[in-house]
């Protein structure tokens, strides 16, 4: 081969890896991505089911109950409410009437069924979903007022 | 006083820092020797300056002085000695200020270790280290000065995070700051060199052992939070793909293919300016890093209150920094140039491909983190990119690595003939397939990894006519070579640990009364109940956990939960049986009813090959440093440029 040739024979398999990469990192990219949804946006039906998303906002005080394993609680964005059902242990941090973000699948029941329940390790400290869930919440309930 | 002493020293600093910044690059540019002579005593006097500043920060919290906001939110009086010194780096501005201490650590090496370079070089060097100090200073007086004062003066202290409380603390920061500011060194180098528009094979020896050296660090200190990570949270996990640890992972990515890329410019004089590339990148993903992490737009551990002014005013820094050296970069490469040709089979487009791999994976684990936040940031919706994505990335692109460690270091330079190659890797192939057979593709993988490096091993130290005593051929194996094969077989250990842990591990989580007993692979855990227990400022219960195995008794396992008593936070300790073989890992989860708990059971194999796999790269790192050739002084170093000149 001539040095030209060889240079475009080197230049071509690198082309050919980072392709190869790119595909594999896109089609991991687009199947795994998580969406964020609020208990307002899932009440609303705007959530998927059968497919796992993040859902943010408080625990609602007075609705945590263990049974064994498995734990109830009720997720609120201070409009509407959640049932989360969790197996497992959850986090130090996880509160009554304190910020949480469940990782899941919504059932077609309407419960949420939480993998992943995460809570922060900061006491004062709010997750940004469940921030942003709370926030969304006041700004569409100060919507509805002026409406009346 | 001793707070308006080292506000005073972090002003000195300052002013220094700005002589040291733009004289010595004056004076390179106008080839003002008396002016280039400043940069060295500079770079001393801005140590003694950010050493005393935190120093006196330091002494503030082991005295417990709560006039000082950062100690008061901090700090507590009941705190163990350890973690008030420790607490120095618990907050924002803080870790400020190690970085800050890191950088001059760094840049006094450079200035007491340089006497064999061109002074034009040293000065540029150590100018750019200075601008980079004064960015940092003026980010810590006018947005987060560590000194700031309280009033009126509390009781007591508002307690270091209870998570933070621990050996970790002690030696992951420090260890992963030294890496991080390690690489400011290349990047010096790099700047210099496009400065200069000389880059040649002494540049490379030069840049590399400073490489070297601050990879180790990181690598070490990736580690350390690794370990940590993994007894403390109380979830088992080595790695959790947290934005946190992605940014301090990327510019370890980064500066792997620097340290791969600089070999090949020292001995070929190949890839220059894909190496001066790769030394801004990493560089400027430390940077990147320490601004996720700091600037509180990633929620984690490592997030602290956040304002503003300080997200602009490092996004601005990061901006100068990245644009600035990019903008050089783009100006200057040409007169750099590209450097010696090679064939498509040699050693350096094996180390090539070694490069285009860590460039991917590491440009794959930036946009999963980056892409939250840019989204977020445009009001697009929140999403979170999980686990499943960088693993289901990162193991297709880290096959063809290992695969490329264990045929690279056999190829020779320039041009590699592929029936040599075979012939000499017929045993290591033949025992990859049969492991490969025998127990699955991943060890098969790993198994030609080791057995490549064996074969290298035995090829330089096979007895020979000159040399026959094998002590005497291990003496002759330079040190570099030798570091090189230890990092190697770190890898070839991790990847071993990995793939066994993700395979072979079994979790459970149970519910259990005193007396109640669960199996997990073999081994029989039995609950004996829970006492309550107190600690210099903390109350909690451990629990005891007895573990059987065949009848003989294994292991007695001690899970805590603990309460500290300032921020009233509940805190799970992890009780670990570490083994060569296996891990057993219980933790405490919550009380359910007359005296049941539940725990949670980890079976782990081999997980600590995981670590001990990054020890063996640290310790090939520091071998690799103490090679001959890097405390060549300058006259040797002279010579060997005009050799490399003959050879390129």
């Amino acid at each position: 081969m001539k040095p030209r040739h060889k240079r475009v024979a080197v230049i071509a398999g690198v082309l050919v890896c980072v392709g190869v990469a790119c595909g594999l990192v896109l089609n991991a990219f687009q199947s795994n991505l998580v969406f964020f949804y609020s208990p307002s946006q899932v009440a609303a039906k705007d959530a998927p089911v059968g497919r796992t998303f993040r859902l943010g906002g408080l625990v609602q005080a007075g609705t945590l109950q263990r049974e064994g394993l498995s734990v109830d609680f009720v997720v609120t964005d201070t409009l509407t409410t959640i049932p989360v059902r969790y197996r497992g242990i959850l986090p130090d941090l996880f509160k009554e009437g304190k910020g949480v973000v469940a990782q899941g699948q919504l059932g077609p029941d309407g419960v949420f069924v939480a993998r992943e329940v995460l809570a922060k390790h900061d006491e004062n400290y709010m997750p940004p979903e469940a921030a942003d869930a709370l926030e969304r919440a006041r700004t569409a309930g100060t919507a509805k007022e002026v409406y009346k | 006083m001793i707070p308006e002493l080292g506000q005073f020293a972090l002003l000195l600093a300052l002013a220094v820092g700005v002589i040291q910044g733009f004289v010595p690059l004056i004076g390179a540019a106008k080839g003002r020797a008396d002016w280039m002579w400043v940069a060295r005593p500079a770079a001393q006097t801005t140590f003694v300056f950010v050493a005393t500043a935190f120093l006196c920060l330091a002494s503030c919290f082991v005295s417990n002085d709560f006039s000082v906001l950062y100690v008061a939110s901090n700090s507590n009086s009941a705190l163990p000695l350890p973690y008030r010194f420790a607490g120095v780096w618990g907050g924002h501005e803080g870790s400020l200020l190690l970085w800050l201490m890191m950088l001059s650590v760094w840049t006094l090496a450079v200035a007491q270790m340089s006497s064999h370079l061109p002074q034009a070089l040293v000065s540029r060097i150590l100018a750019v280290m200075g601008l980079i100090s004064v960015g940092f200073l003026l980010f810590m007086l006018t947005t987060s000065n560590p000194f700031e004062r309280l009033s009126p003066v509390p009781p007591d202290g508002n307690d270091l995070n209870p998570l933070l409380q621990d050996p970790g603390m002690v030696m992951h920061p420090p260890m992963l700051y030294m890496g991080y500011v390690g690489f400011s060194v290349a990047f010096s180098f790099a700047v210099a060199a496009l400065l200069s528009g000389t880059l040649d094979a002494t540049w490379a020896r030069w840049t590399r052992p400073w490489t070297t050296a601050a990879w180790t660090f990181l690598t070490i200190g990736i580690m350390l939070g690794s370990v940590w990570a993994y007894y403390v949270l109380g979830w088992g996990g080595w790695w959790f793909w947290d934005p946190v640890e992605n940014a301090s992972f990327m510019p370890w990515l980064a500066g792997t293919a620097l340290i791969h890329s600089l070999a090949v410019t020292e001995k070929r004089g190949a890839f220059k300016s894909w190496t001066v590339l790769l030394a801004i990148v990493a560089f400027s993903l430390s940077l990147l890093g320490t601004f996720l992490v700091r600037s509180g737009v990633l929620s984690s551990v490592h997030a602290f209150a956040t304002d503003p002014k300080r997200g602009l005013f490092i996004l601005i820094f990061l901006a100068v920094v990245i644009g600035g050296s990019l903008a050089l970069y783009a100006w200057r490469a040409p007169k750099v140039g590209l450097g010696a040709r090679f064939s498509l089979m040699s050693r350096e487009s094996m180390l090539l491909g070694n490069n285009v791999m860590f460039v991917v994976a590491m440009l794959s684990v930036l946009l999963g983190t980056l892409y939250p936040l840019v989204l977020d940031a445009l009001g697009l919706g929140k999403i979170s990119v999980g686990a499943p994505y960088f693993e289901a990335v990162f193991v297709p692109l880290m096959a063809p690595v290992v695969f490329l460690m264990g045929v690279g270091p056999l190829a020779s330079w320039k041009s590699a003939l592929a029936p040599d190659l075979a012939r000499r890797l017929r045993w290591a192939a033949g025992v990859s397939v049969v492991a490969a057979l025998v127990t699955g593709w991943v060890a098969g993988r790993i198994s030609l990894g080791v057995a490549s490096i064996l074969t290298d091993l035995w090829e330089r130290l096979r007895p020979t006519a000159t040399q026959p005593g094998l002590i005497g051929r291990v003496r002759q194996l330079p040190r570099s070579m030798a570091g090189m094969m230890l990092a190697h077989l770190g890898v070839a250990a991790f990847a071993f640990g990995v793939s066994m842990v993700k395979t072979y591990e079994v979790e459970r989580d149970v519910s259990m009364r005193p007396g109640d007993t669960t199996e997990l692979s073999g081994y029989l855990f039995t609950f004996r109940g829970v006492r309550d227990i107190q600690g210099p400022n903390y109350d909690g219960v451990q629990g005891l956990v007895e573990v059987t195995r065949g009848g003989q008794p294994e292991a007695v396992l001690r899970p805590e939960k603990r309460v500290y008593r300032v921020q009233r936070n509940p805190m799970t300790e992890a009780a670990i049986d570490p083994g060569p073989t296996r891990d057993l890992y219980v933790s405490l989860g919550e009380p359910v009813d007359a005296g049941a708990w539940i725990v949670r059971v980890y079976f782990k194999p081999f997980v600590d090959w995981i670590w001990g796999g990054c020890l063996l790269m640290a310790l090939g790192g520091a071998v690799a440093l103490s090679d001959r050739r890097y405390r060549l002084k300058r006259r040797e170093t002279q010579t060997s440029t005009t050799a490399a000149g003959v050879l390129t």
